[in-house]
């Protein structure tokens, strides 16, 4: 992010530290299924986001060279978080991963373990046993999990250094189908806590943030939106306001009105 | 080596017919891939970038070659 409103962000609330590194962004996007790379690059820039998934698959040899990533976004722009997306094991996430870090960017891995392929709702026995591995192996895990507090708990025990519950399936736009998860998970565990999948408009990611988490991971929403910079930039107003929102510490809800003019001093 | 002077190996779930006495690095060279910008995996074992032109393709190989694409 650059510009004064970000200043001003940066102003109202602190920065975000994922295993000691510092993000100012609290919103980590995706780069998967924009129609073109242009709009993809454009669309990130937009965001705001410093910290950009991608995931590791096979270079199709008879196919143009274009499908390569960085080609087209920098390392050096952007903090590169490899996926294991499409992993539906443990040993396939733990292969993933290592050929991730062999990239030689960081030691980051965003580990997703996918237990069913109708909701992607992830296999958590599986993420656990992968997570002790990668992070017994010094990488700094970031899971894909649900928002089961159980889990997380497990997840952070075994050395996580973020934890990222599902608003709701991957892909679905459905927003936070469970926020009272999402706070007790929030509130019970040390490491941030960053809302991964199901977020489909700004006004969901601004509720996710609402819920005191520490940020949100979104792809589809920016990708398939008509207009993925528009959307791009809806989406970094929505988190920083949730954010703010959050911090801010909102009023009592009453489903009485009370008058915010002086009932005193009214003409006879 | 078999009678067309090659030797074969599986690169990325295809079998490929290559020139005997290949090096991985000369590997990725006929291919037009940029060293840096591929991690290679010879028979389940990642190498190190650096080895690339010191580690012979052998027949019967199974070579991946992976790189970063869009994902969420």
């Amino acid at each position: 992010m650059s510009n004064a409103m970000i200043d001003e962000a940066r102003a109202l609330d602190g920065p975000l530290f994922i295993g000691d590194v510092e993000f100012t962004s609290r919103l980590i996007v995706g780069t998967g299924k924009y129609a073109t790379n242009e709009v993809m690059v454009d669309a990130i820039r937009a965001s705001g986001a410093e910290m950009v998934t991608v995931a590791v698959r096979r270079v199709d040899l008879d196919r143009t060279k274009e499908e390569a990533i960085l080609h087209h976004l920098s390392p050096d722009e952007f903090f590169l978080l490899a996926n294991t997306a499409g992993c539906y094991t443990a040993e396939d996430a733990i292969r993933y991963a290592r050929l991730a870090r062999a990239a030689g960017f960081n030691e980051f891995v965003k580990l997703e373990v996918i237990g069913d392929e109708r909701t992607l709702l992830p296999d958590v026995h599986a993420t656990l046993e992968a997570a002790r591995t990668l992070s017994d192996e010094g990488f700094k895990v970031m899971a894909y999990t649900n928002d089961d507090l159980i889990t997380a708990l497990r997840l952070e025990d075994a050395g996580c250094v973020a934890v990222m519950p599902l608003a709701s399936p991957i892909g679905s736009g459905l927003g936070v189908v469970n926020p009272y998860f999402i706070r007790e998970i929030k509130r019970r565990l040390e490491v941030p806590v960053i809302v991964d999948a199901g977020v489909g408009t700004a006004s969901d990611a601004c509720i996710t943030m609402e819920q005191g988490v520490d940020g949100v991971l979104m792809n589809t929403a920016l990708a398939a939106a008509d207009d993925p910079v528009r959307m791009s930039h809806a989406m970094k107003h929505a988190i920083i306001a949730g954010r703010l929102a959050y911090l801010a510490g909102r009023m009592p809800s009453r489903e009485i009105a009370v008058p915010s003019s002086p009932t005193a001093g009214m003409l006879d | 080596m078999n009678e067309t002077g090659t030797i074969r190996v599986q690169v990325n779930g295809k079998e490929r017919q290559i020139r005997p006495g290949i090096t991985v690095g000369a590997l990725l060279e006929d291919l037009e891939l940029q060293p840096g910008m591929v991690v290679v995996e010879l028979n389940r074992e990642i190498l190190e970038r650096d080895s690339y032109g010191g580690v012979d393709v052998s027949e019967g190989d199974t070579i991946e070659l992976v790189h970063f694409v869009g994902g969420g």
